[in-house]
């Protein structure tokens, strides 16, 4: 708006209002900040250590870390939805705790170790937690799917057997549109070796071509109606 | 050719002879053996998904790239008298600069479009948009739809209504209607006579219902990364159509369609609102062209919240007469809808498609006001419409003394529903909803609700596809639908590997650009049905194909050689009968290919809706008016399945969106300012993973026979029933009936000291 350049408030307005010159900027490694000082407005030089490599690059300090990674490094599975730490999708872990990317200036993150969804599988190789979100179908236009993904990996890492409740709690600050809620507490209980049922079975996921016998629950079979019924009945469903 | 082929469903099955279109196969029919149709298969862009390699638009990121960022009105209503880019353009890393609205232009709601930049750096883009200097005259502004329908309202269009329709939008009229300052309509509709029907009623109900407009909140924002080479133009869209973007860029820019290139290849969530160029795409075209450089131009947040459409509001008033024994005599329904800027606002699909009534009337008016157009939004105007009509028959079912369920039952006409409705009523334990209404705390009530859902489509002509059989025994499919984060790629892949008898790892399919054979645009739950007997038209032929080439080969005649379970043959020849593998080694270098159009619909066949009913089980806080809901089952017609993974997980998702219509979201408006205060996440309030139930979802397939693969989309109808039924469960919990979305602690409330002053005048309990 002409009076709100970039349509209100949004936490870079806020930092470039307030922050400028205030942050406290470590131009340093991994070691150590260097002694801290005002920098700014202008760019100055950075470097962020992402998934273990390090990355030099000159932004000015309004700049915010999930900017720096997309927009400057080119790791884009980190996703920007609200641009205000209300939604979770820009989630990455900052020294092992997850952190909202947008709301953190990417001079902020100098020294620390950085963690985004790329880091995860390491070789190639898929973690337990994202080949359960495949296979539970954890996942729709997949949007909100990184910063999910990293918020379960850290349940994980401190709670190893989470309670439904406790991975409800883990990512009650990661808004999904497409719906994909129960999916996502399905998979986390699948990676932790909770729960198997649900969901495809890893069987067809490791063939991804004509299913086994077993992959096929009753309701799942084209020709339901009575047969639902019946196997509901069965099953003191109904 | 005409075929015999067995359509229904499971108990009601039915033989008819249907015409076949040549070069097409006959439907598959209940005795058909699948060997991966109906299985579960995990989503083909998985892996890209789950490890952040997937691309969205959004991502793109190419040398010289200039970041855009649109200007926008702050007033609700003005005339723009001067936009002056001058100081813009001299601002570091600026390499564009434009108007978007000309002096004289209207403005006609807070966040229209004015100007546009494009700089090196979004921070650069933000300097300058501060740096263009817009001159306005304000002009009375009206929000709200009681204010915009007084006589003496500001007009929101003091000349003709520039409304628009998009691809997605049913029943959005397009007649020229009748208009009165900001009232467009009625769009009417009459069936019957409904004054005779009520004189024959037993019992007639009669209220007023209404709901809140609601934003699609995608979180992938709208918008497009345009880059030119010559005079030809390739972008990257966040869209619903690649070939409607395309078309749009080439007509709105004066270029050929042939030099327009359209790509998605990963889509973050449309729900309705991302069909064409838009104006952003169209600016970043322009910014591009102007700049010598690519333009990303993406919308942050407050913008997609503000101006890229929403489901428009509703006031609604049903009137509904049944006979003693039951059956329906009269419906009427009166509504007025805001839907901003647009047109469009009707909701009378529920009432005049799930019940049978012989007499009818319907009278629909759009209202216009000083806000963000509406547009298609995940089954336009069903949700609105099934939560009305669904509260009327549980008022009339209550004034007849009869369980509403039985009533729904004695008059729906769908035979598919009604299953639906008896599983549903099994699965939620709707015979002992009584006996769970009080709860050992008395503040605590809880209540079982119920909706039917209905919706229409069965595909369109028009889509193709190419299938190509490679030597090795692969097989790669091209054709240019987009997936949205619905499983189309996947889809695609088990279509192809079906009618091919292949594994689904032999399967390449490309899709998500406009250089492909056509693919529908992904709207009203049209995607399946259209694409799906594209593929295994395409690829049966393909099939042909590699028997003709074949018969070549072994100097047999042409229409000797059959494909059948994975083996090539010459029926009656023993010595000429090879595998799949082993008989494409015998094809020619480049292997063979196959393009078809989709065949036209079987109007022969099963002709029905799409149905579905949901039950919600909801546990009311009388205390604080709190309520949540604990458990959802949906039970859903999706013609025959073709990945039921994929299809529950789309139904999970129309549950979580109507329940979060149903208690939260609500766009909210300063009647002082016009501007929308809740352009963001965290005011306008989303369902998260606190709020969502346990959601039951059962699939009833029904063999329609009207495409060759049985298939619909389960899109729209997964999310029409679901604020119907908790709104009807949460009436059920306190006694009350609940008259208005979103059911917020307020709402609840006022239906318990309605309930109570009721029953201390000896009412309902």
């Amino acid at each position: 708006m002409s009076d709100e350049p970039r349509g209100g408030f949004t936490r870079r307005d806020l930092v470039r209002g307030s922050l400028v010159g205030a942050i406290a900027a470590g131009v340093g490694t991994k070691a150590g900040p260097a002694e801290p000082g005002p920098i700014g407005p202008g760019a100055a030089p950075l470097e962020l250590t992402v998934n273990g490599t390090v990355h030099r690059m000159s932004v000015e300090p309004r700049v915010t870390l999930v900017e720096a990674l997309r927009d400057r490094i080119g790791l884009t599975g980190t996703k920007v939805v609200c641009g205000r730490g209300a939604c979770g999708a820009c989630t990455v872990l900052v020294d092992g705790r997850t952190v909202c990317s947008c709301l953190m200036l990417a001079h902020e993150a100098t020294g620390k170790s950085i963690a985004t969804i790329e880091g995860l599988a390491a070789g190639g190789r898929l973690t337990p937690l994202q080949e359960a979100f495949i296979a539970a179908d954890a996942l729709q236009c997949g949007f909100c799917t990184s910063g999910m993904i990293l918020s379960c990996q850290a349940l994980l890492e401190r709670e190893p057997k989470p309670s439904r409740q406790a991975i409800r709690e883990a990512v009650a600050g990661n808004l999904c549109r497409c719906g994909t809620y129960n999916h996502v507490f399905d998979a986390v209980e699948r990676a932790a070796g909770l729960k198997t049922a649900q969901g495809a079975s890893p069987t067809v996921l490791a063939r991804s071509g004509l299913p086994p016998d077993g992959s096929r629950r009753i309701e799942d079979d084209p020709r339901v109606g009575k047969a639902i019924r019946e196997a509901m009945e069965e099953e003191g469903l109904a | 050719m005409t075929d015999k082929i067995r359509v229904g469903f499971e108990g009601d099955f039915q033989v008819k002879e249907i015409a076949i279109t040549p070069g097409d196969p006959a439907p598959w029919d209940p005795s058909h053996t699948f060997s991966i149709v109906g299985t579960r298969v995990p989503r083909l862009d998985g892996k890209p998904k789950v490890t952040g390699e997937a691309k969205y638009s959004i991502d793109m990121r190419l040398p010289g790239m200039l970041y855009g960022r649109i200007l926008r009105c702050p007033l609700a209503a003005a005339t723009v008298t001067s936009v002056d880019l001058s100081a813009a353009r001299k601002m570091p890393g600026v390499g564009a600069a434009l108007a978007i609205a000309e002096p004289g232009e209207k403005i006609r709601y807070a966040g229209q479009e004015v100007a546009a930049v494009a700089a090196a750096t979004p921070e650069q883009a933000d300097d300058a948009l501060a740096a263009i200097r817009v001159a306005y005259d304000p002009r009375p502004f009206v929000v709200g739809l009681e204010a915009a329908r007084k006589p003496g309202a500001p007009l929101v269009f003091d000349g003709k209504a520039e409304t628009k329709t998009s691809a997605g939008d049913v029943e959005s009229g397009g007649k020229e209607l009748a208009r009165n300052g900001n009232v467009l309509g009625p769009r009417s509709s009459l069936k019957g006579n409904v004054e005779e029907g009520f004189k024959k009623a037993d019992a007639v109900v009669e209220a007023t219902y209404v709901t809140q407009v609601q934003t699609h909140t995608a979180l992938e924002t709208h918008g497009l990364v345009a880059q030119w080479d010559g005079d030809a133009l390739t972008v990257w869209a966040s869209t619903q159509g690649v070939f409607g973007v395309r078309d749009e860029l080439a007509e709105t820019l004066k270029i050929p369609v042939a030099k327009v290139r359209v790509l998605t290849e990963h889509m973050g969530g449309g729900f309705g609102a991302k069909f064409g160029a838009r104006i952003e795409g169209l600016t970043a075209a322009r910014l591009a062209r102007e700049a010598g450089a690519p333009v990303k131009l993406f919308l942050d947040r407050k913008e997609e919240q503000l101006s890229t459409g929403n489901r428009p509001s509703s006031v609604q008033t049903v009137k509904a007469g049944a006979t003693r024994d039951g059956k329906l005599t009269a419906l009427q329904l009166t509504v007025y809808g805001d839907g901003g800027t647009n047109g469009g606002t009707g909701t009378s699909g529920p009432i005049k498609n799930i019940y049978a009534c012989e007499n009818l009337k319907v009278d629909e008016y759009d209202v216009f006001t000083n806000a963000g157009p509406s547009t298609a939004m995940r089954a336009p105007g069903h949700p609105q419409g099934a939560f009305a009509l669904e509260a009327t028959m549980d008022e009339l079912a209550r004034a007849l003394g009869m369980d509403p369920l039985e009533f729904r039952l004695k008059n729906d006409p769908s035979a598919v529903r009604r299953e639906e409705f008896r599983i549903g009523a099994e699965k939620i334990g709707w015979k002992a909803r009584e006996a769970r209404r009080q709860t050992p705390d008395p503040w605590i009530r809880r209540g079982v609700g119920v909706g039917a859902a209905v919706w229409y489509n069965t595909g369109d002509t028009g889509p193709r596809a190419t299938v190509t059989i490679h030597r090795d025994g692969s097989a790669e499919v091209e054709h240019g639908v987009q997936d949205l984060g619905t499983g189309s790629r996947t889809m695609v892949a088990i279509v192809a590997a079906e009618e091919l008898q292949l594994p689904l790892e032999k399967v390449s399919v490309s899709i998500g650009d406009t250089r492909m054979p056509y693919g529908p645009e992904s709207g009203g739950s049209t995607t399946t049905p259209s694409s799906a007997p594209t593929i295994r038209r395409a690829a049966y032929q393909a099939k042909k194909e590699l028997a003709r080439a074949i018969a070549r080969q072994w100097k047999v005649p042409a229409d000797s050689v059959t494909v059948q379970d994975g083996v090539v043959s010459a029926p009656g020849d023993p010595k000429h009968s090879v595998p799949w593998a082993e008989a494409c080694t015998l094809l020619p270098g480049q292997g063979v290919s196959a393009t078809a159009e989709r065949a036209d619909n079987h109007e022969d066949a099963w002709k029905r809706f799409t149905t579905g009913a949901q039950f919600a089980e909801v546990e009311v806080d009388t205390a604080t008016g709190k309520v949540r809901v604990d458990r959802v089952v949906a039970v859903h017609d999706c013609g025959v399945p073709i990945n039921p993974l994929a299809t529950e997980s789309q139904i999970q998702g129309g549950v979580i969106q109507g329940l979060s219509y149903a208690l939260y979201e609500d766009r909210v408006l300063d009647r002082q300012t016009g501007r929308m205060v809740n352009p963001n996440v965290e005011s306008y309030k989303i369902a998260g993973a606190m709020d969502v139930p346990e959601i039951d979802v059962t699939l009833v397939s029904v063999w329609d026979g009207i495409n060759n693969t049985n298939s619909v989309g389960i899109g729209e109808p997964a999310t029409v029933a679901t604020a119907a039924a908790i709104a009807n469960a949460v009436s059920h919990a306190v006694g009350a009936r609940i008259r208005q979305l979103p059911i917020t602690p307020e709402v609840v409330l006022a239906a318990v000291k309605e309930a109570e002053e009721a029953r201390a005048k000896g009412g309902r309990a």
